[in-house]
């Protein structure tokens, strides 16, 4: 059986488990995602500057990015009707020695979430989704989340103070608004390529191991599948990816795992370390009667 | 264009990391936390360190070493809990950690272990100020409760210090960030021996040579345990102990080395004869302690920072299991 945390958190009769299948290969960096994540969810403007990455501007996830499109350009040979910088047919077969990679990026919802499992108070939550949402009014800005999550997705908002949910944890939602009501979410529901798609996780991942198959059938050995196994170090993401490279080339980690899987062990020296200190003070007394 | 990174640093634990990023890019996100953080964490363990002490010396009749434990943890303790709402995002809220108790996160659980130790600590360290109260108070109802409520106060406080020196170590290390996460073995020895070397600092600065005899012995043996289990930490950490190296956090680390030692032995030596020798002594291993703090908090903010710390770890370990 597999594991499902809507379940494990208390919910009854969750509906299936939602999520995201982002399929790099067709992505075409249009960044509608980018744009229609904004609009929906009111994510206020973060600055824009230029990074000198591509065409990339948006720079990494954060608490006012919650789609990231990456961008990145390789000389390595690629056949697949993307956007290439030679003619058609002027190389003989084909083919450029030039591809580009385009990734969007977004939160794995992540079966095990470190940032859910550290957050003090109860402000991030699971919902009967499966997904991971941030209750606004309920952070308090710890902070904590930010250097727990494996991804570097979540961050607290920075800002005026006039800036909607400043100083709280922001990411994705999973649209979680739009879900509950059928709609699937803004990005999704925006990309033109069906480079993002929405649904049932189990569905999900079928298709993805299909499409897989296919990619591989048709030579484009390099296409693998990113976080939609049960079995990696956060429990299998809710939002998972095919990649055409390893993770670290798109700034994903290469083999996450949630920071909680050790917690136990560590309680256990923190525990140990206390009756150190302990043992310590009243050996300091009986040390000697002076 | 592959973004590949080729970083050579001064100080290496493995050669050449040859790693891929994204064009350089954090893959984690540092903590979004200031220097109220390091602070808090010295204080804390200042705080903790020094109700043990006032305890013990409560019990063995050491007035001098009491009063200033007491008085060191309801300063430490109250400039943690300022420190720490401080750094939140939304001070207002602070009350908000109290809708919970969460194991599988050490913040929730520092907060409740706070929430014991802090009107403790603090109605111990108020009942030593009674003597400055003014005399209509000191002799009346007030003064009369203070003075019975110091001791049992003072032993509840102890009680729950070593939770409070030790959790802190949990706080930082489950995180993704690689060098707070990687000292998760080692971190809370290093911690609780930080937190007995300033609390025994703060008695041999405070208490008189008669009185001081404990705490020069709890600063002498948490100098000692700080200094062998960071040596062993850094040993245990792989890659992510080069950012306690190098750097800002290296010139922390290596300050606190020298501070602690020189403290160590000075207290040892001559502590219990020269009262120069021993507030010099208590200084150096408050400062040491301190500078511990915020050599380890900066280097696992370097370490968030650097996609290196990341990814090469990672790798390596995917890369066994992949068998390749
Ligand atoms: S990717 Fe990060 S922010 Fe998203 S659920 Fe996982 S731990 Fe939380």
């Amino acid at each position: 059986m597999t594991y499902d945390p809507a379940t494990a958190s208390g919910w009854v009769d969750a509906p299936a488990r939602k999520g995201f299948f982002t399929d790099t290969s067709v992505c075409i960096g249009c960044k509608a995602c980018e744009v229609a994540c904004k609009e929906w969810n009111a994510v206020p403007d973060d600055g824009m500057s230029f990074l000198g990455s591509s065409y990339d501007n948006t720079g990494a996830l954060g608490a006012s990015t919650w789609r990231h499109v990456a961008f990145i350009e390789q000389k390595k040979p690629v056949d697949l009707g993307m956007p290439s910088t030679a003619r058609p047919g002027a190389d003989g077969d084909g083919r450029a020695d030039f591809r580009w990679l385009m990734e969007s990026d977004v939160c794995k919802h992540c079966t095990h979430a470190a940032c859910l499992d550290v957050c003090p108070t109860g402000s991030l939550f699971r919902t009967e989704f499966g997904t991971v949402v941030v209750q606004d009014e309920i952070c308090n800005g710890c902070g904590y989340c930010v250097p727990a999550c494996p991804f570097g997705v979540i961050d607290r908002r920075i800002g005026e103070k006039d800036t909607p949910k400043v100083g709280v944890a922001q990411k994705c939602t999973l649209c979680y608004d739009r879900i509950g009501e059928g709609l699937e979410p803004a990005c999704a529901k925006a990309c033109p390529t069906k480079s993002i798609q929405f649904g049932d996780l189990d569905e999900l991942r079928e298709r993805a191991q299909s499409r897989v198959d296919v990619l591989h059938a048709a030579g484009v050995h390099d296409a693998k599948l990113y976080g939609e196994s049960e079995g990696d170090g956060v429990g299998g993401m809710g939002a998972f990816f095919l990649l055409l490279d390893e993770p670290e080339v798109y700034g994903l980690p290469p083999d996450p795992v949630v920071t909680t899987k050790d917690l136990p062990a560590m309680w256990k020296k923190a525990g140990l370390a206390a009756l150190t200190l302990l043992a310590g003070a009243v050996a300091a007394f009986a040390g000697s009667g002076s | 264009m592959s973004p590949r990174g080729r970083r050579r640093d001064e100080f290496q634990m493995v050669p050449d990391a040859h790693f891929t990023s994204y064009y350089g890019r954090p893959v984690v996100k540092a903590a979004p936390w200031t220097a109220d953080i390091p602070a808090y964490l010295f204080l804390g363990g200042l705080a903790g360190g020094s109700s043990l002490l006032a305890a013990g010396a409560q019990a063995t009749g050491r007035d001098s070493l009491r009063r200033t434990s007491r008085l060191g943890a309801l300063v430490g303790i109250s400039l943690s809990m300022a420190a720490l709402v401080h750094d939140l995002g939304k001070p207002a809220r602070f009350a908000n950690m109290l809708r919970v108790a969460k194991p599988t996160s050490p913040m929730s659980v520092g907060t409740w272990v706070l929430t014991a130790y802090g009107p403790m600590a603090g109605l111990a360290g108020v009942a030593e100020l009674r003597p400055f109260l003014p005399r209509s108070l000191r002799d009346g109802a007030v003064g009369r409760l203070l003075g019975a409520a110091g001791t049992p106060a003072g032993a509840l406080a102890a009680l729950a210090a070593p939770a409070v020196a030790s959790y802190t170590a949990v706080l930082l290390s489950d995180t993704a960030t690689p060098s707070w996460h990687e000292a998760h073995r080692e971190l809370p020895f290093v911690f609780v021996g930080s937190a007995a070397a300033a609390a025994g600092g703060l008695g041999l600065l405070g208490a008189s040579l008669h009185d001081a005899g404990p705490a020069r012995r709890l600063a002498v043996g948490g100098a000692l345990l700080e200094l062998a289990a960071e040596h062993r930490m850094e040993q245990s950490m792989g890659l992510a102990a080069e950012p306690l190296r190098a750097g800002t956090p290296g010139r922390f680390m290596r300050a606190s080395k020298a501070l602690t030692a020189f403290g160590a032995v000075t207290a040892a030596v001559l502590g219990g004869r020269s009262r120069v020798a021993a507030g010099l002594a208590g200084a150096a291993l408050m400062a040491g302690s301190a500078c511990t703090r915020f050599g380890v908090f900066e280097a696992g903010q370097e370490s968030a920072r650097d996609p290196k710390y990341t990814v090469v770890p990672q790798r390596e370990r995917l890369n066994a299991r992949l068998g390749s």
